[in-house]
């Protein structure tokens, strides 16, 4: 005789949720995914893994946490033990939850909705927690899609993505749907962008900067696919992000704009073209070189290739500055900054050190040339390509 | 003109979007009472619209006050068609038109729609102005009080208990009527939902005025029932105890309880493993029409006290199952009578008189039964029924019980608290025993005799002593029958039943001996009918009872000794069972000392052995019958397979579950606290069908369910599932559904936390006070004089007035307040400040793509959520922060998958109540208006 499960559900007063399998669920195992235990030698512990496809069961298995949490439901309970059931058990319990993230997904893509809807309970706490893993995103897909415009064509070529990355589809598409949404709704708001975020989507700082940097990205499709880009991580990008909006866009001059952190000021890319006397006179050149030549000799190792090539790397630095102003310029700005400083400096062997001091000497140094007259607007510039250097050199 | 009823519509939020050409919604709102409406200005484009109403006004008579909600619906304006509802919101007058109960409904309510759910939320705000009514032939009975709770609320004292009250109303089901052809699901459903909130509406009221002529002004422990008949109509029946119940004054006493749900056929549940006399009624094929009947019999207060045997108002009933100390004098033992009728489509509305003699004949049989226990009074009484196409069982049940006739008269007592054995004591002769029954002399008293084992209805009263703790036994059946049609069907059935009534009590008997234990307190038996098969479902609480004598052994025997190997299996099995009971005994801390076992003062006589009787067949499942003439203390029969069954009984640490309000042995509760629903349905795929096949099944899903539970709930051990009820149904064919399994867990804490829950965990002794302050009823060991009402000065205006201040001070756009939930009639840890109204909520939802709703679990799921919701919401709306006392009494499932479609009904009740935490009882209670309209412009489009 034959008897099967046509309908089961388990409602609570309080939402119950397991963060565990929300994880699961934002990871994109599907519901039918079933859980089992594997009772192993040891009469104690117990694993818990998700049947799901084998490239992605061993990361399970890995996980410490699955193992503690087994060990600890069957110290705790004894529920799982001995019950021929408990896979039915921790099914029931998987789809009940799946269900309830499932309806609430609709709330979480407006989180203030979150704390005044009355279709669940969920304590303050843990609807904090519910929005800030459902705006996690993984590194290694959000650098695959940073700098490409937040478009259907974009998500259409996500599922290459996914075997690229690993990460499943249904989780890449989460994570870019995040993007789009957090973008279409700062595009329209005035103020800074890291602060419309944290309280539009009530997300912790450093969740709301690396949106930030996502949206800034994303909206001036700045080129991070190249080969050449691969060894940076998404916290690099993130960080020159942040220190682009910081100097560079029109926030950092007015902060009441629409687009304010999202646009660089267009005067100041204008002014930019000012820069190229420091290339274009020779004077002025080889007095900058001397000035920073001075002021290294004997502090660093590789003085002698820095003599060498101050000119080209001058050079290099200088015609990005110029360049901005085209559309184009500015989405290699980072493949303009590896390959014209950051690789010659690397086949050099410079130190992440000697590489702080040159910038340092070179940033001041041309405060003391007399004919420069472009201080302020050096200084803005400079700063920003010297953190940013300083953030990208590494291996 | 005795009433004004104001209503303002102030704002909208999340609503849907109706127009997808602007992605927004043009809201207005529909303001209905009785037959009047008004309309808001339309809000155009806006999902947040902001109307700020004027007052819309309705003068109205208070009987309609009482019998209509306000019908808030929500529309989108279409210029060139009609306009679409959005949805709807009910809002139940009844808690404004007492005093002391709600002053207002103002907050934020879910606009709900039938067919779509939830779908946006209406801040509203309702007054209600009452002039007073000097009309003496009035039909209303505003100001009488609702409560679910089945104590006496703790913030009230009972000056008198006056009796039970019923009421039954009938009428056309719209969804089986003609013109349901023709309108929409939507339209049904609505009208069905108005329907039924009309008739209950209608029901308190009726049963209000029988209260009032009683002269009394509170109904305690009301049981609201729905029986969906089908073609044959629908009946909204009432039971309840009816009391003068006034919150600031003392003189409050429970009142008796009307059930006016028709049953009839009844056999009777002795606390003896006696099989109950079954008298199985016959069939009666009538048309049936539900009448109010007057069967409210109220002891008149200051009347002679009843002698125990004296003759006594006609149904002595109480659907109370918790007494103030010394009320309960005896218990004789569970009574129950059930009657199998055949449903005739309802001709006449207002002649529900067939109905109400069903019930009467129900309860005349309770009563005999009580009588022939020796009690003169059935306490913990309930009715139900069970329909299945034309066939309707109706049971009813209760407690035999003696009370003390002084409470009846005076309403409460002043002497010392009575013996806390004094309540196992028979009540009944003992050379007249009605059943045999072990007596024995009393473990604690060792004057009076008691019983071997006590069967009860009630909860286990405050003043008992048992040893260990208590758990959760449940008795699980099933009994196939052939299809059938009218008559034949319910003799069938009719003739079913004592056996399976029989069978479950067998059941019981012997798991509570497995578990060592002697007693059961909240049995509740549910026998519900399907197409081709009965299911039988008990539940109870076991505990060891003091005062009893423990539990004999287990004894198997077969029924040929000759053979070797049988004998072998059977003493193989004998092992396994006393090592389980030694095992259980551990577990449940049962220790009771061993040497009163001497004193015990009847000889035990040979019979007292009983044997199990194995059939020879070679099936493993094959029936052990038990030689029932024997006596009882050893007795011991189950089907092997049960046996295999209840001794592999599954236990996990740190869980317990009872039925009752209280776990019995553990007193440390913690004010951590989740109420849940769980609804499951199997489908039973072969259609050859065999009892034992049935058994195993539906066994296998009770266990399973709790399995379930117990690993859901793994976060809150130590925990203790409480109140756990129980509910199947056999819904068609084949499908079990167990239904509405409503359970609350409490945590309490294990001997090893104690120390860190030192709030939670004097929390009984914290209510003890509390009620010596309040109620001098309840309080078990209350030996002040009570004083006049008069002098009594309650905490509820203070209450009131510090709720009110708050709301004031909290900040607009608060978050959602949370509102507790629990079946339970008070909230560990807490103190309940005021009771705000009954709350009594009927919905339908229906879908017409249940596939896309994620099947029938996801609409399941969601719409259970959404009830929820609405719950939290009016009570919320109340001013309240907990319901308490909460059941969901109906969970109708109907689905039709190839249609892809699905219909659920549900209705819930429970009492709006405000608590205050025991800890910060000074602090402000969470009390927060829902319904701030500046919070609406802060969640807009920004």
């Amino acid at each position: 005789m034959r008897m099967s499960v046509e309908l089961d559900v388990f409602v609570g007063n309080t939402t119950i949720m397991d963060e565990e399998v929300y994880q699961f669920w934002l990871d994109g195992y599907t519901g039918n995914t079933t859980f089992t235990i594997s009772h192993t030698q040891h009469p104690v512990i117990h694993k818990i893994y998700p049947i799901v496809d084998l490239s992605c069961e061993s990361c399970f298995l890995s996980s410490p946490s699955e193992v503690n949490d087994a060990v600890k439901v069957r110290m705790e309970g004894g529920v799982l033990e001995e019950c021929e059931a408990s896979a039915e058990v921790l099914h029931s319990d998987t789809m009940d939850q799946y269900r309830t993230f499932q309806m609430c997904e609709r709330l979480l893509h407006s989180p203030a909705k979150l704390a005044n809807q009355l279709l669940f309970q969920i304590p303050p706490h843990r609807q904090a927690m519910l929005i800030e893993r459902y705006y996690a995103f993984d590194g290694v897909f959000v650098r695959e899609v940073l700098g490409k415009k937040l478009s259907k064509g974009t998500k259409k070529d996500l599922d290459d993505v996914s075997a690229k990355t690993g990460v499943t589809l249904k989780s890449c598409r989460r994570q870019f749907d995040n993007f789009k949404r957090v973008f279409k709704v700062v595009e329209e708001l005035k103020g800074p962008l890291v602060e419309n975020i944290r309280q539009h989507f009530l997300l912790s700082d450093q969740l709301a900067r690396n949106y930030a940097a996502i949206v800034f990205f994303a909206n001036n499709r700045f080129e991070t696919g190249k080969k050449k880009l691969h060894y940076l991580t998404f916290q690099d990008f993130a960080f020159c992000a942040g220190q682009l909006i910081s100097y560079w866009t029109v926030g950092a001059v007015d902060n009441m704009v629409e687009d304010m952190d999202v646009d660089l000021e267009k005067q100041f890319l204008q002014d930019l073209k000012e820069l190229k006397i420091l290339i274009t006179d020779k004077d002025l050149l080889d007095q900058h070189k001397s000035l920073v030549c001075t002021a290294l000799r004997g502090k660093t190792k590789v003085f002698n290739e820095m003599e060498t090539n101050f000119k080209n790397l001058s050079r290099g630095l200088v015609n990005i500055a110029v360049k901005l102003t085209n559309t184009k310029d500015v989405r290699d700005f980072f493949i303009d900054l590896v390959e014209k400083f950051i690789e010659p400096c690397r086949s050099d062997k410079w130190t992440a050190g000697d590489m702080r001091l040159f910038l340092t000497h070179y940033t001041n140094s041309a405060h003391i040339l007399d004919t420069f007259k472009h201080q302020v607007l050096w200084d803005r510039y400079m700063g920003v390509i010297k953190s940013c250097i300083l953030k990208m050199y590494h291996d | 003109m005795p009433g004004k009823l104001k209503a303002k519509i102030v704002a909208g939020r999340h609503l849907p979007v109706m127009d997808r050409a602007s992605d927004l919604t043009d809201a207005f709102v529909e303001v209905k009472f009785g037959n009047t409406t008004f309309k808001t200005d339309v809000f155009p484009k806006s999902l947040n619209p902001q109307w700020n109403s004027e007052w819309f006004k309705f003068e109205v008579d208070d009987e309609d006050l009482q019998d209509e909600p306000l019908q808030i619906t929500v529309l989108d304006h279409d210029t060139y068609s009609a306009n679409d509802a959005i949805g709807k919101v009910y809002i139940d007058i009844d808690p404004l038109l007492c005093s002391e109960a709600a002053t207002r409904i103002c907050g934020w309510f879910p606009i709900y729609d039938t067919i779509h759910g939830i779908r946006g939320e209406i801040n509203v705000l309702v007054k209600v102005d009452l002039f007073n009514d000097l009309n003496s032939f009035r039909q209303s009975s505003c100001g009488v009080k609702f409560f679910c709770t089945t104590s006496i609320p703790r913030c009230y004292r009972a000056a008198l208990v006056h009796g039970f009250v019923e009421e039954l109303v009938v009428n056309e089901d719209p969804e089986y009527q003609w013109i349901d052809r023709i309108r929409t699901p939507r339209a049904s459903n609505e009208a069905r939902q108005r329907l039924i909130s009309l008739m209950s509406g209608e029901l308190q009221r009726k049963i209000g005025l029988k209260v009032l002529e009683m002269g009394g002004n509170a109904v305690v422990g009301y049981l609201q029932c729905f029986d969906l008949e089908g073609e044959s109509g629908l009946v909204v029946r009432a039971i309840g105890t009816a009391s003068p119940n006034t919150n600031t004054h003392s003189n409050t006493a429970p009142a008796s309880n009307a059930c006016n749900s028709p049953s009839k056929d009844s056999k009777e549940t002795l606390p003896s493993s006696s099989p109950p006399p079954f008298s199985p009624s016959k069939p009666c094929s009538r048309q049936s029409s539900s009448s109010d009947t007057d069967l409210s019999l109220t002891p008149k207060m200051g009347k002679t006290s009843p002698p125990p045997h004296a003759p006594h108002p006609e149904f002595p009933f109480f659907t109370l199952t918790c007494f103030p100390p010394g009320f309960l004098v005896h218990v004789g033992g569970v009574v129950s009578a059930r009657s199998v009728k055949l449903l005739d489509r309802i001709h006449n509305p207002d002649e529900p008189e067939t109905r109400d003699a069903w019930w009467e004949e129900i309860r005349q049989e309770i009563k005999s039964h009580a009588k022939a226990l020796g009690c003169h009074a059935v306490v913990g009484y309930s009715e139900s029924t069970s329909i299945c196409e034309e066939v309707c069982i109706l049971s009813a049940s209760g407690t035999a019980a003696m009370l003390n006739p002084r409470f009846m008269r005076e309403g409460c007592l002043d002497d010392a608290s009575p013996p806390s054995c004094g309540f196992c004591h028979i009540p009944y002769d003992e050379f007249n025993m009605p059943f045999p029954a072990q007596l024995t002399y009393c473990y604690r008293c060792r004057r009076q005799k008691v019983p071997d084992v006590l069967f009860t209805t009630i909860d286990l009263p405050a003043e008992a002593a048992v040893t260990g703790k208590g758990c959760l036994i449940q008795a699980r059946l099933c009994r196939t029958k052939k299809k059938a049609q009218g008559e034949v069907n319910a003799t069938a059935i009719s003739n079913l039943l004592p056996f399976m009534e029989y069978e479950l009590h067998t059941q019981l008997m012997n798991k509570l001996k497995l578990r060592s234990m002697n007693a059961l307190f909240g049995l509740r038996i549910q026998i519900s009918v399907g197409e081709n098969m009965l299911l039988g479902l008990a539940s109870a609480t076991g505990v060891y009872l003091s005062a009893l004598p423990a539990p004999g052994g287990i004894q198997v025997a077969g029924k040929t000794p000759s053979d070797l190997n049988y004998d072998q299996h059977i003493a193989t099995m004998q092992k396994r069972i006393n090592d389980t009971i030694t095992k259980n005994k551990e577990l449940y801390n049962i220790h009771p000392p061993e040497s009163t076992e001497e004193l015990v003062g009847s000889p035990i006589p040979d019979r007292q052995r009983s044997r199990l009787f194995r059939s020879t067949s070679e099936s493993s499942d094959e029936l052990l019958e038990l030689d029932l003439s024997h006596g009882k203390k050893d007795a011991f029969v189950l089907e092997r397979g049960s046996v295999t069954m209840s001794i592999n009984m599954f236990v996990s640490s740190g869980f317990y579950s009872c039925n009752t309000e209280v776990m019995p042995g553990i007193y440390n509760w913690t004010s951590g606290l989740q109420m849940f629903t769980s609804v499951r349905v199997y489908r039973l795929s072969n259609a050859n069908l065999t009892n034992q096949g049935l058994n195993k099944i539906f066994t296998e899903l009770c266990e399973n369910l709790l399995k379930s539970l117990y690993f859901k709930l793994r976060s809150m051990i130590p925990c203790c599932l409480c109140h756990v009820n129980f509910t199947v149904a056999v819904p068609e064919e084949e499908l079990i559904q167990m239904g509405a399994v409503r359970l609350n867990c409490v945590c309490v804490c294990g001997c090893v936390f104690v120390c860190l829950f030192v709030s939670g965990s004097g929390e009984n002794e914290d209510q003890l006070q509390f009620s010596m302050e309040l109620c001098a009823d309840s309080t078990p060991s209350n030996n002040q004089p009570t004083s006049k009402p008069s002098e009594r000065c309650s905490p509820l205006p203070e209450g009131r007035s510090r709720s009110l201040r708050s709301t004031r001070s909290m900040p607009c756009g608060a978050p959602v307040a949370v509102v507790k939930m629990t079946p339970l009639s008070f909230l560990p840890g807490t103190r309940i400040v005021k009771y705000l109204g009954i709350i009594n909520m009927f919905f339908i939802r229906e879908t017409t793509s249940l596939r896309e709703e994620g099947g029938v679990s996801g609409f399941l799921h969601c719409f259970i959520a959404e009830v929820f919701a609405m719950v939290r919401a009016h009570v919320a709306a109340l001013g309240g922060n907990a319901v308490v006392s909460y059941s969901m009494k109906e969970c109708v499932f109907m689905e039709n998958p190839n249609k892809n479609q699905a219909q659920c009904l549900i209705n819930v009740s429970g009492d709006a109540v405000i608590f205050v935490r025991e800890s910060e009882q000074e602090a402000t209670p969470p009390l927060m208006s829902s319904g701030q309209i500046s919070s609406t412009g802060a969640d807009g489009t920004t």
